[in-house]
């Protein structure tokens, strides 16, 4: 096959299931056509800590509607899933308010939603302890930190080498717990044919989700087929299976019939996961030059009373900037609250809130340019692990980022740019991301028309990984786009990782090409490649994605509003192979940065144990109005060493560093440092 | 009852309770409004009732008997949603048939001169940027492409 | 939800003589099916009166307006006339909800819209106006956008209405029909303080219906400003409806509404009082201010409200000044 096909990688292709969603015929997971499909609705306990007795349905108020009531003393027993939270309705025991414990299931789904309010639940409450405070007594360093790294690391005396700088800066921020909130809620409809079951789920990985309920109900995991075709974001909280699917299935088992869960919007706020709060302690130490002689960086997180849920908040300043004396810790307790999970770079983005913010900090102690303190730390090789960056071009994007943004003669003291009732100030921070792919598995198959079909059980969640995985099979066969067919969303197809950490296209994409290419090699019609051996000889360390994060703020000193002008992003993150999504992509990351900077914030009344504005009137995230001037770009960067793409992960990235902008931003055009996230009027007014 | 949707009138035997949105997506498997919220806090289930943008998760079925419903489904085909496409205004998607309809409805706004909280005091409307911004803040999308929603609104608005 | 019968009417008298006990006007719906959702409101019965003849604005003698309860928002805030002789009620309209929920929301339910507290939306937990001596979970727990004016030991709530502040500084008139007859409500007079009958909202009797609002004179000097926690679509930290008339370098006629601070929208008569003659400058607006905040009992998280209406109230009647 030699052709003349123009490459179709780093071109703006248009997403392949585009008309499908403009039009509204995408089908997501609660919108499959199920014959005799019936609703269930979830009980969740209104009390963070206890025993439920029994589950009280009141048979003046039953509905002739309701099939089922659901509860731990009467739904069939559940196998050992290797996840606490999915053994739902399996015991009386209560770790957090929200969890489900009982489900109602009824014809129809206003029936349903009614009895879900109708049943009484005896319960006998314990005292329960839901605040996350620096100072608890039962906080302590688990042994290790997501996904697999040393909850600490230290390298020469950071103590001492704080002692003896003749700058220094000590810090605490904070960041409050964060609600992924994907607009589509998290639902499942479940259909059992005999012992086979199938569901369509929301998730970001059928094959998983698959094998989790597999296990759930004593099956091999060929015996479950998960349909996630197109999936409404995910953001992290659909990386496993939720309790939605287990629920679903559970029930579908009890009344005979599909059973169709979708969580309502308050739900998601207990039930499938949240990013942690972090209460985080930064201390640097720099010469007067800005060259950093220690860095320290510790952070305080929660976790639940069903498992250890240990996010890296701080590793991310193993690889950030060179000093000789450096310390990260992390430290953890549990609380009788819904267990933390994955939200879009769990670890990094509140991470890079502490560390960045800490950077200006330094950068005013020593009124030096806030990129040019971060030029001058900028290491050789992996500071703590010595392995040199496969590639690392974090200085071009800061410089790239001061040209386009218009940063030269940035007057670097505060509060001295005023226009009618606005100050206005500019902030910069920078970016990172791991590097990562994951063993999975491609198929492809020529057509006797001479297009070709690519199997793979990739999740496209709004990445545009359908159209990329296009794109990259098209240029490996010598194909235009067109001809070639991509089949997703399916966990019967060939394996493929989860679509989070970035590491979805690396990941598919890798095993995509290898396919493409032994097939081309081979020129047999159909090659099955499963990457996991090539990527268990790579070496992890030293793979990052970097960029800059610039933001322009206005603070109405009347009211303390923040509004962004303008933000910008720049990135190092190799190859691009989709322009247009992936600068969407970017703008993604960016915008949901700001949310995290100026309005996102899950409440939590430490005596009821639960998130009181648990819906969107009061979980804000930005809107439309938010959302002013703001612009991703990219730097050239092909990393032959990550992955034969040359790419890197975009996903997360864009809110890796963009909260931290806009905070120094409020900073410079206020002179208020405000250390606990959000930044919102009452935490400025005072100091207009 | 009787409901009138894309031209289509459609018996349909609900409970009282069934609100129009459900009434969509359950009775008549029209799924391309959808149920993002459920409180009139996010917008996916923007529809056009007798013309005009309403959140159909608060509107009661039983209520619209003499009204024509119009769903993203009885819109195509719509410049709106080529210039979604060509903008890239979406990602996951699910915000999008929302967006799409409510953006239909907000052109006819500010074709009627309606204001918005972004129009200057004792000033007409003008379709700016922030006109589009302001007007479309009553659907959310998580994904982050308002960005690119805007200059896909603005090319259809004739700017 | 609780199941429910629906029940259309197509005139006044029909509508207000159907509403049993546990019966409840259909307006908007952009309330009340959402509370219906939640289990905080369960009536038996729906009486829809969005067939009623109440949609009309009409121009009244003397330069007033007579504004039907059924109008919409959206077509509130685009009339003509409210836009020219009301502009703090046209701002105060566009500064709430979203674009579709001001096509659904209409005059009558925007005044009886309840409070967005927290607690009172999660019928798992214990609220007054819930169940009247079941506490209010808000006072110790979350409370930064609650009250700090008026409220008491059992409620510490806030009416959530923007429409309903610029109508307080408009000196609105509420027409009312009801089982026993019409009466007009002085808008002042419609909501009430929580004291410890917090779960009354306002001086309407059961079965009472709004017909309509009349504005008096039109008041073009006027504004609506709005502080809120995102750019738009959401619900006010603090807001001000503001008119002013000067005269000869002195204050003539001034009405201050303050949205955001109490279970109802709250008129700043203290404001008012040390304002009228004085001259108008920031500095007396300043003190104007000061004198209605005198009587704030601001909560642990909320105290940042005083400077925030201090400073909206001052910059507001400046821009009128």
């Amino acid at each position: 096959m030699t052709s003349t096909v123009e490459n179709t990688v780093g071109r703006p292709l248009g997403r392949i299931e585009g008309p499908a969603k403009v039009t509204g015929e995408a089908l997501y997971a609660a919108e499959y056509p199920v014959k005799d499909v019936t609703y269930a609705w979830v009980v969740q306990s209104p009390v963070p800590r206890g025993t439920l007795n029994a589950v009280v349905v009141d048979p003046l108020t039953e509905d002739d509607d309701v099939l089922a009531v659901l509860w731990h003393g009467n739904a069939p027993g559940l196998e050992d899933a290797g996840d606490p939270e999915l053994a739902v309705l399996q015991s009386d025991r209560i770790s957090y308010r929200g969890q489900a414990v009982a489900l109602v299931v009824a014809r129809t789904l206003e029936a349903a939603r009614r009895a879900a309010l109708e049943v009484r639940l005896d319960i006998a409450a314990e005292p329960h302890d839901a605040l996350l405070r620096a100072d608890h007594p039962e906080l302590y360093t688990p042994e290790k930190v997501n996904p697999d790294f040393p909850a600490e690391s230290r390298i020469g005396d950071v103590d001492a080498a704080l002692a003896a700088a003749p700058v220094t800066v000590d810090v605490r921020y904070e960041t409050p717990a964060l609600h992924n909130n994907p607009m589509e809620p998290h639902a499942t409809i479940a259909v059992w044919e005999g012992d086979d079951l199938l569901l369509y789920d929301s998730n970001q990985h059928g094959p998983g989700v698959a094998g989790t309920v597999a296990a759930a109900f004593g099956l091999t995991p060929d015996r479950v087929h998960v349909i996630n075709e197109h999936v409404g974001g995910g953001f992290g909280s659909k990386g496993t299976a939720r309790p939605n699917a287990v629920l679903a299935a559970l029930a579908a088992k009890v009344v005979g019939r599909p059973v169709k869960l979708a969580l309502p919007r308050q739900a998601l706020f207990s039930m499938v996961g949240y990013r942690t709060p972090t209460m985080q302690h930064i201390r640097l130490g720099a010469e007067r030059d800005g060259r950093l002689t220690a860095v320290s960086h510790e952070a305080v997180e929660q976790t639940s009373q069903l498992f250890e849920f240990a996010e890296q908040t701080t590793t991310i300043t193993r690889h950030m900037y060179a000093a000789a004396n450096r310390y990260t810790g992390h430290k953890l307790v549990r609380l009788d609250v819904p267990t933390p999970r994955w939200m879009r770079a769990p670890g990094e983005a509140p991470g890079m809130v502490g560390l960045e913010c800490a950077m200006d900090e330094l950068a005013e102690r020593l009124g030096l340019d806030p990129i040019e303190l971060r030029v001058r730390n900028e290491p050789d090789a992996e500071p703590e692990s010595g392995v040199p960056f496969s590639s690392r071009h974090y200085v071009e994007c800061l410089r790239e980022g001061a040209r386009r943004f218009g940063w030269a003669g940035r007057e670097h003291r505060p509060r001295l740019r005023r226009e009618g009732d606005w100050l206005i100030g500019t902030g910069v921070a920078g970016a990172s991301y791991p590097t990562m792919a994951q063993p999975s598995t491609a198929r492809v198959t020529l057509g006797a028309d001479g297009t070709a079909s690519v199997a793979i059980a990739a999740s496209d969640i709004g990445t545009g990984a359908r159209t990329i995985l296009t794109q990259i099979a098209a240029d490996e066969l010598g194909l235009p786009a067109s001809d070639i067919r991509m089949r997703i969303g399916d966990s019967t197809l060939p394996m493929a990782s989860v679509a989070g950490g970035s590491s979805g296209s690396a990941s598919w994409g890798w095993a995509v090409t290898e396919a493409c290419r032994e097939l081309r090699r081979t020129g047999r019609s159909e090659v099955t490649f499963d990457t996991s051996e090539l990527i268990a000889q790579q070496e992890k360390d030293g793979k990052h994605a970097f960029g800059a994060h610039f933001a322009e703020v206005r603070v109405d000193t009347v009211t303390g509003e923040v509004r962004v002008s303008r933000m910008l992003g720049v990135f190092a993150a190799g190859r691009i192979l989709n322009p247009r999504t992936a600068r969407s992509q970017f703008l993604g990351g960016m915008t949901m940065g700001m949310g995290m900077a100026l309005h996102e914030e899950g409440v939590l009344d430490s005596r009821t144990g639960d998130w009181v504005n648990h819906d969107l009137a009061e979980y804000h995230v930005p809107v439309h109005a938010d959302i002013e001037n703001i612009e991703a770009v990219w730097l050239e960067e092909h990393d032959a060493d990550v992955n034969p793409m040359g790419s890197k992960g975009i996903g997360e990235i864009g809110i890796v560093g963009s909260p931290a902008a806009i905070v120094n931003a409020v900073w410079h055009a206020t002179g208020v440092r405000v250390r606990d996230l959000p930044v919102r009027l009452d935490k400025l007014l005072p100091h207009l | 009852m009787k409901l009138a949707v894309n031209g289509v009138e459609h018996t349909l035997d609900i409970d009282p309770r069934t609100t129009l949105l459900d009434a969509l997506r359950e009775h008549l498997h029209l799924t391309g409004a959808k149920k993002g919220c459920d409180h009139g806090q996010c917008g996916a289930c923007t529809v056009l009732l007798d013309g005009r943008r309403v959140n159909s998760c608060l509107v009661l079925a039983i209520s619209q008997q003499d009204a024509e419903v119009t769903t993203i489904e009885g819109l195509s085909p719509h410049p709106l949603q080529e210039a979604f496409q060509e903008h890239d205004g979406f990602q996951c998607g699910y915000c999008t048939p929302g967006q799409i309809c409510s953006a239909a409805g907000m052109l006819d706004e500010a074709a009627k001169g309606w204001p918005s909280a972004a129009t200057p005091a004792g000033e007409e409307p003008t379709l700016s940027d922030a006109e589009i911004r302001e007007r479309m803040s009553g659907n959310l999308c998580r994904c982050g492409a308002y960005a690119n929603m805007v200059p896909a609104i603005a090319e259809v608005a004739g700017r | 939800m609780k199941t429910f019968e629906y029940t259309p009417a197509t005139e006044i008298g029909e509508a207000v003589g159907a509403l049993g006990p546990d019966a409840a006007f259909l307006a908007g719906g952009t309330n009340l099916v959402d509370l219906m959702k939640l289990g905080v409101a369960t009536p038996d019965t729906l009486v829809d009166i969005n067939r009623l003849p109440l949609r009309d604005v009409e121009e009244l003698p003397g330069g007033g307006l007579r504004i039907g309860a059924g109008v919409r928002n959206s077509d509130l805030a685009a009339h003509p006339v409210v836009r020219r002789d009301f502009p703090v009620l046209s701002q105060a309209l566009l500064a709430g909800a979203s674009g579709q929920l001001r096509n659904m929301a209409t005059t009558g339910g925007n005044l009886l819209q309840r409070t967005r507290c927290r607690y009172f939306m999660d019928m798992t937990k214990p609220c007054n106006k819930h169940e009247p001596g079941t506490g209010c979970p808000a006072r110790e727990g979350d409370h930064r956008n609650l009250a700090i004016l008026g409220a008491s030991e059992h409620c510490v709530a806030t009416h959530p209405s923007d429409m309903a502040v610029a109508l307080a500084a408009l000196d609105a008139t509420v027409h009312v029909t009801g089982p026993v007859g019409d009466r007009t409500v002085l808008f002042g007079d419609l909501h009430r303080l929580p004291g410890d009958t917090p779960h009354i909202d306002t001086t309407l009797e059961h079965g009472e219906l709004i017909t309509g609002v009349d504005l008096p004179a039109p008041s073009r000097n006027s504004a609506y400003r709005k502080a809120r926690d995102r750019a738009s679509y959401a619900f006010a930290v603090g807001s001000v409806a503001a008119v002013l008339d000067t005269a000869e370098g002195r204050i003539e006629n001034v009405r201050i509404a303050w949205g955001a601070v109490a279970h109802k929208p709250w008129r700043a008569t203290r404001a008012e009082e040390a304002l009228r003659g004085q001259a108008p400058t920031r500095e007396n607006f300043l003190a104007a201010a000061d004198a209605e905040l005198a009587a704030a009992e601001p909560l642990r998280d909320n105290g940042f409200k005083l400077a925030l209406l201090r400073n909206m109230t001052a910059t507001v009647l400046e821009g009128l000044a």
